[in-house]
């Protein structure tokens, strides 16, 4: 193969990475921040280009660098959904950053630089390949968590997310650094080959968990899931939208990546570990938010129970369960980008309010956000008929066929108890105290737009759910074999 | 004769003392980043005494990415550092506590 060719496999990386250089070189030597609009636009229209080019172009699985990366079904659906997510976070983001005097050029190339090394994460096919990903994407979003420097609360957000980021990838490597020596390869088609079932070496289990748990870190599974409460309790409103939706994407289709493409022989030496964190997460993730007043703090927590439910998907170790845990990742994304944009559409005065009571009889100004934001809550609920309803039900399903069963029944119930505090929102909105300062409800278009698409799509989306189901499926085909 | 079990287990070493500076150290968060470097040197040495012992020179090559990407985390690291020193006034642990988790 020459090296041309190895080339044409990863141009859309290319092309991202030479854009946030050239555009950060550009924006230096030129107008700085009075750009910033400009660049958020284009970064965000790049993106969206790039996923259409990466979902109609190519076919097959495509490997390069001798192996160490792969561009198959799997890589490009999720490719395709975090760029897409990615592009709506940033469209979202600008006004809010705007007013508060936040836009500055570095904000959409951080993003674009982190989006690269996602995209390098979700392809890669080899364990340094796997790092380099994971360190760019996560280096990246260190820095937007402290994109407030003037704010004690933003920059402590930072430092918490870079001492307990870096512990993790510590962890991760050190597990990399045992499968490397155990196995004699770093690529994950050769530890394939050695890590065959009932025949592990003690020395490679040991990096397999610790494998896990840094990868269990990054999609804040418990019991590695301390940093996201503060993370994005701290962060800007914007940034913390961002945490919620492409880095678990990503993260989640790296975890399933490594899980099937290299350990894909030992399934039974792993399945019980991730359905383990699996059930820690759902309830750990429903029963801490019952007491948040925070709704940023509250996302926090319904992420961590989310992740529990795609890790269902990922327990169940087979075709069924990569394409259960790639809809309701997709599912997820889009719910959380309207929830996202209602949030930060709640202000008072020009100020970001981010207390639960604040939203006090909401319907009663804005009775079109607030059934909105109902139907999303709903859906995030799992209450059935929504979209989000069918997220779960296929990862309950995918659970329970492979035997899965207590696991299934966990997962119902931790909804159940779930389900309160998503109500609890709408509790307010509808039947709450109609207080004196109340929201005036934000003017963006954007935001406006965002959330009542999301809200749209959880209710016509049961249908058929947009075809995702098919394209879900010759995904996972591609990575489970 | 000192073997792959020597450096592995001097690797090991390193790397616990890494993670219980994390966790236990109390003072300053100077010493949490000199951690995290303790952590990623353990495991440059199980990557190189594995390369070598098996003759492979991936392993080296993985160092050398570890390296640079350590290099890069202490400066982003450093760099939030300073900005909440700026706000804060101190790097004490104990005083990372605006928000509670």
């Amino acid at each position: 193969m020459t090296i041309s060719a190895d080339l044409n496999i990863i141009l859309p990386e290319i092309v991202l990475a030479v854009y946030a250089m050239g555009a950060l070189l550009a924006a230096v030597y030129t107008g700085k921040d009075k750009l910033a609009p400009m660049l958020v636009w284009i970064t965000s229209a790049l993106f969206v280009v790039l996923a259409f080019w990466i979902g109609t172009t190519g076919g097959g699985d495509n490997v390069a660098f001798g192996g160490m990366f792969i561009d198959d079904g799997f890589a490009r659906f999720s490719k395709v959904t975090l760029l897409l997510a990615a592009a709506a976070v940033l469209l979202m983001s600008e006004g809010y950053m705007e007013r508060r005097g936040l836009l500055r050029f570095e904000y959409p190339l951080l993003i674009a630089l982190s989006v690269v090394g996602m995209m390098m994460m979700v392809s890669a096919g080899d364990l340094m390949a796997l790092y380099m990903g994971l360190e760019l994407q996560s280096l990246a979003l260190y820095v937007v968590a402290s994109l407030r420097r003037d704010s004690v609360k933003s920059t402590e957000a930072g430092l918490k997310y870079f001492v307990l980021g870096a512990l993790s990838s510590g962890l991760l490597l050190y597990g990399a650094s045992l499968v490397y020596g155990y196995a004699g390869t770093t690529l994950f088609s050769g530890i394939v080959q050695t890590a065959v079932v009932g025949d592990v070496s003690i020395g490679l289990l040991l990096g397999l968990v610790l494998l896990i748990a840094g990868l269990a870190f990054k999609v804040s599974a418990v019991p590695f899931h301390m940093w996201t409460p503060d993370v994005y309790e701290g962060s800007p409103t914007p940034v913390t939208a961002f945490f919620a939706t492409a880095p678990k994407v990503a993260a989640m289709a790296l975890f399933a990546r490594v899980m099937h493409d290299a350990f894909g022989n030992a399934v039974g030496d792993w399945q019980q570990v991730i359905a383990l964190i699996s059930v820690l997460s759902m309830f750990l993730g429903a029963v801490a938010a019952i007491g948040q007043r925070d709704i940023k703090r509250l996302m926090a927590y319904s992420s961590i129970a989310h992740m529990g439910y795609a890790l269902m998907g990922l327990a169940a170790g087979s075709v069924l369960g990569v394409q259960a845990m790639l809809i309701y990742m997709a599912i997820y994304v889009t719910m959380n980008v309207g929830t996202f944009a209602f949030i930060l559409s709640m202000e008072r005065d020009g100020q970001p309010v981010t207390d639960i009571e604040a939203l006090g009889m909401y319907s009663k100004r804005e009775p079109g956000r607030a059934l909105a934001m109902l139907v999303l809550l709903f859906s995030l609920a799992g209450v059935p008929p929504l979209v989000g309803f069918f997220g779960k039900l296929y990862v309950l399903r995918a659970a329970y066929d492979a035997g899965l069963a207590w696991l299934a029944v966990a997962g119902v119930i931790a909804s159940v108890i779930g389900a309160f505090y998503y109500l609890r929102i709408v509790f307010y909105m509808y039947f709450g105290e109609d207080r004196e300062d109340a929201l005036d409800g934000g003017k963006s278009p954007v935001l406006w737009g965002f959330l009542m698409a999301s809200a749209v799509i959880m209710v016509v989306g049961v249908v058929n759910l947009f075809g995702i189901e098919g394209a879900a499926q010759a995904a996972a085909t591609t990575l489970v074999n | 004769m000192i073997g792959l079990e020597h450096y592995l287990t001097v690797a090991a070493i390193l790397f616990v003392i890494g993670i219980f500076g994390l966790f236990l150290n109390r003072k300053n968060v100077i010493i949490l980043l000199m951690s995290i470097e303790l952590m990623l040197l353990a495991v440059n040495i199980n990557l190189v005494a594995f390369s070598s012992y098996l003759g492979d020179l991936v392993g080296q090559v993985f160092t050398l990415f570890v390296l640079t990407v350590a290099a890069a985390e202490a400066a982003i690291g450093l760099a939030i550092l300073v900005c909440f020193f700026r706000n804060r006034g101190t790097i004490d642990v104990e005083d990372v506590n605006v928000m509670k988790g």
